[in-house]
């Protein structure tokens, strides 16, 4: 039996953790804004499509300025933020306290009405970014090429993390978000205008579901569709880390990830079923994920 | 207003569905069964959501497995079509007991996370098993009964069995055993303390909408000619909840309704735009925001007057 | 006996909400628990009712050990409670939410054919007439004053024939008529069906005036048990009560 070289197990390795960032992106705030919130967020993948689409635009916009494509990531993902604020000020927030499943079908419906709105703002042919210069090209690795863009992604990740686990355990607005994530009851004996607190998570939530589909751009081609199928991968990704649990997102992200990249060379007729098995069993053995808690209130 | 009542809206609207083939074109026969059965899938899913207050978001797992179990017998083991039908529905009924067994026990969300996990599964499988369900191309060819040749007949059959299925559901959710998934979906806590057995309750009405879910994939398969992996994805699990919803989950004929609505609504739109899901996506929100009780719901309330719900007593 | 709690325990991460109690009742008896909030009383309730399993300790009633039992089973052997918050069947009518309670007791559940609006409707009709709600039958249930749908748990309790209620404040958030009222209904029906009823209370008039015998919890403990003489005399209730007023 030939055993594949190391340099390409490493690769292989690379890839799948650029994939995982992407994941982490969105499950994060798909988990933040279900931990607060309570709410699924079946738009998540629409508004990470929506940051694709957004950033896209941009670069088109600002076609001859310099650093186009940071201008573009930052305002396609602050673009996002504000939609996702809107959306959660005029319209979600009518549904708190009622069943589920209104909750489940609304953000939903947001899902229909966006990839239609992209469809007819940008059609429906393959778009693509290029990568800013300063990230063009390739590194060498034992004799393999890999993507300078793809490390930057891989570093800028962990980075986001650091930024938010200070956010969340440093600063008083974290606190308050990670005892609303625990038991809501709490919140109001903490005194917090609670209306303001679920927009400004949904909206970080957007913002982060935002900068990871600006962010994809120079890796993926940005096609209709891609909502729909990212927002089955950041169930998994959240599912199995837990619902509402940050540090759940980001182990997640990093097992589908690697899953996503291995998978496909070992079993490719079962990789796409086994990431399903693998929710169903964490479900059923540890319904809260692996990192999150029983949910209260 | 006691004679709006007191009417047999159910055996009104079989007997009208049945005048269609006198009155409507070859077209509005394929629409008239595409309607009956998804009310058929609607329905059963109500059994879930409205009367127990389960929000299944895979139903079109069993919906799928119906679709394929019929077609497979029918295609490699040449078993006559009725048969295949029923197999069909117990295969999914089937399928509904071992995955529901585990999905009773979580609550709400992870409930509705767990459902669309084994429904993902089985659209992976059947996506991914080439040998027996063709992968991404589907099943095609599914034969036609030679006895159902003519699109008239076919929809006479279906008109017959989601007929059939209908009264028993209704029966069903009118008895003992109904008015005791009503208990849980109200309370699952209280109904623990009068008695009963919620998981049991649950498992049972779980497998039963799977079996009847089942059906509907089956039926739908001979329809269509070819079952796809699609008939199992989320997406699917989705529309059929918007139908739901879109009637009324707190009456028994509502998801009908809806499934009525949202196809002849779809027939409209399309001939005239590409952009349905948009349309569609709005009317949903609407819905969710102007008419929560669906528009079932909102007739029974509001010509009917059945029950005043105001406040009394000191 | 009816009911025989022994040592029973039960830890929430780490706090001893329940410490190693013991109560016992006998037929016929009309028993409080009583303490301040947080003493555990209704932890225990919960562990008697099979809503939460003791981590510790044995719960006999009949005779039979139902530790660790479900709700559902142990309501089966003829438990009965109703709830400190209200808790009916919102949406259902106030008929419709005694007669599923009856369907239940009767085994009748598992029935998937016969139609439900006929079926024991006599029986339904005059559990309602007992506890006062005879006029309100087709009302839905959460639409009733608060008053009513106390009256309507009280009905759901009952329609199980139980030996032994288990009532969690029933007067909880009422005014001091509706106490009195539901106070005397109580004991009514009590003494009608030779009931076993263990309730717990904060109002203590109503504890001193109706419980034959007292038993007195403070932080998961019992510290005073006995006749409501005993208990009113007892230092140490004394200064658990009168400490906090301090």
């Amino acid at each position: 039996m030939l055993l594949p070289d190391l340099s390409f197990l490493v690769i292989q390795f690379l890839s799948g953790l650029t994939t995982a960032m992407f994941l982490f992106l969105i499950a994060s705030g798909l988990s933040l804004i279900f931990g607060v919130l309570r709410v699924l967020n079946f738009a998540h993948g629409s508004l990470y499509m929506l940051g694709a689409y957004l950033a896209y635009g941009l670069v088109a916009w600002f076609a001859t300025a310099p650093g186009k494509f940071w201008v573009a990531v930052l305002g396609a993902s602050i673009g996002v933020a504000l939609i996702g604020g809107i959306v959660e000020r005029t319209l979600l927030r009518r549904l708190y306290g009622r069943e589920a499943v209104y909750q489940l079908l609304f953000t939903y419906a947001l899902v229909l009405i966006i990839s239609d709105v992209a469809k007819l703002l940008w059609g429906t042919g393959q778009l693509s970014v290029s990568r800013p210069p300063i990230l063009g090209g390739s590194v060498s690795l034992f004799d393999q090429v890999f993507p300078r863009y793809n490390i930057f992604v891989i570093i800028l990740g962990p980075a986001i993390a650091l930024l938010f686990w200070f956010v969340l355990h440093r600063t008083r607005a974290g606190r308050i978000i990670r005892a609303a994530a625990l038991d809501r009851e709490m919140l109001g004996v903490l005194g917090v205008h609670v209306d303001r607190l679920y927009t400004a998570v949904f909206m970080i939530g957007a913002w982060l579901a935002g900068l990871g589909g600006a962010l994809v751009t120079p890796v993926v081609t940005i096609v209709p569709g891609m909502d729909v199928e990212v927002i089955v991968n950041a169930f998994i990704v959240v599912v199995i880390g837990g619902l509402g649990s940050f540090w759940g997102a980001l182990l997640g992200a990093l097992a589908l990830g690697q899953v996503m990249s291995f998978g496909i060379l070992i079993l490719p007729r079962f990789s796409l079923v086994f990431v399903y098995v693998l929710m169903a069993v964490v479900l059923v053995m540890r319904p809260w994920g692996l990192l999150g808690k029983p949910l209260r209130g | 207003m006691a004679v709006m009542q007191r009417l047999p809206w159910g055996l009104l609207a079989l007997a009208a569905a049945g005048l269609l083939p006198f009155v409507g074109s070859r077209f509005y026969l394929y629409l008239g069964t595409d309607i009956a059965i998804m009310a058929l899938f609607a329905v059963s899913l109500n059994l879930l959501l409205g009367y127990t207050g389960l929000v299944s978001f895979g139903q079109a797992a069993y919906f799928g497995i119906g679709a394929y179990a019929c077609a497979l017998l029918m295609m490699q083991a040449s078993v006559p079509f009725i048969l295949s039908l029923l197999a069909g529905g117990l295969l999914a009924g089937a399928a509904a007991l071992l995955f529901g067994y585990f999905c009773i026990r979580l609550t709400q969300i992870y409930f509705a996370m767990l459902t669309l996990a084994f429904a993902q599964i089985v659209w992976a499988a059947a996506f991914k098993w080439n040998s027996l369900t063709g992968g991404d191309t589907g099943l095609t060819g599914v034969p036609f009964p030679a006895f159902l040749d003519s699109p008239a007949r076919f929809y006479y059959f279906t008109l017959g069995v989601v007929g059939i299925s209908l009264a028993f559901l209704r029966r069903v959710v009118g008895s003992p055993f109904g008015r005791m998934l009503m208990t849980i979906r109200e309370n699952p806590e209280r109904a623990e303390f009068i008695g009963v057995h919620v998981r049991w309750y649950e498992l049972a009405a779980f497998v039963l909408a799977g079996f009847f879910s089942g059906v509907a994939g089956g039926l739908f398969g001979i329809f269509n000619h070819s079952v796809f992996p699609d008939f199992s994805y989320w997406t699917k699990s989705a529309e059929v909840l918007i139908m739901t919803i879109l009637g009324g989950m707190y009456t028994f004929f509502g998801p009908a309704v809806g499934a009525g609505i949202l196809l002849f609504l779809n027939m409209l739109v399309t001939s005239y735009t590409e952009y349905w899901p948009l349309v569609l996506g709005v009317i949903l929100a609407a819905l969710l925001f102007l008419f929560p009780g669906g528009v079932l719901g909102f007739l029974e309330a509001h010509l009917l007057r059945r029950g005043h719900r105001e406040p009394r007593g000191t | 006996m009816v009911l025989e709690v022994r040592e029973v325990r039960k830890v929430f991460d780490g706090f001893l909400a329940v410490d190693g109690v013991n109560v016992t009742v006998a037929g016929g008896d009309i028993c409080a628990i009583i303490g301040p909030n947080g003493a555990g009383k209704t932890t225990l309730f919960n562990c008697i009712t099979g809503h939460l399993v003791p981590d510790g300790g044995v719960i006999r009633f009949k005779g039979h050990d139902i530790t660790g039992w479900p709700a559902h089973e142990i309501c089966r052997q003829g438990v009965a409670r109703s709830f400190q918050r209200i808790n009916i069947f919102p949406r259902l009518t106030v008929f419709e939410n005694v007669q599923a309670a009856v369907l239940s007791h009767r085994r009748r559940g598992r029935d998937l054919f016969t139609p439900v609006e006929r079926l024991y409707r006599e029986e339904t009709l005059a559990l309602l007439e007992q506890v006062g709600l005879a006029g309100e039958a087709e009302a839905v249930g959460g639409t009733l004053s608060y008053g009513y749908q106390k009256q309507l748990e009280l009905g759901i309790a009952l329609a199980s024939r139980p030996d032994l209620l288990l009532l969690d404040e029933p007067t909880a958030g009422m005014s001091g008529q509706e106490t009195r009222m539901t106070i005397a209904l109580i004991e009514r029906i009590a003494r009608e069906r030779r009931l076993t009823l263990l309730f717990t209370e904060h109002d203590m008039d109503v504890v001193f005036s109706i419980a034959q015998r007292i038993t007195v919890m403070h932080q998961g403990r019992i510290i005073a048990e006995g006749s409501p003489d005993e208990v009113r005399i007892d230092s140490e209730v004394r200064r658990v009560y009168l400490g906090k007023a301090k």
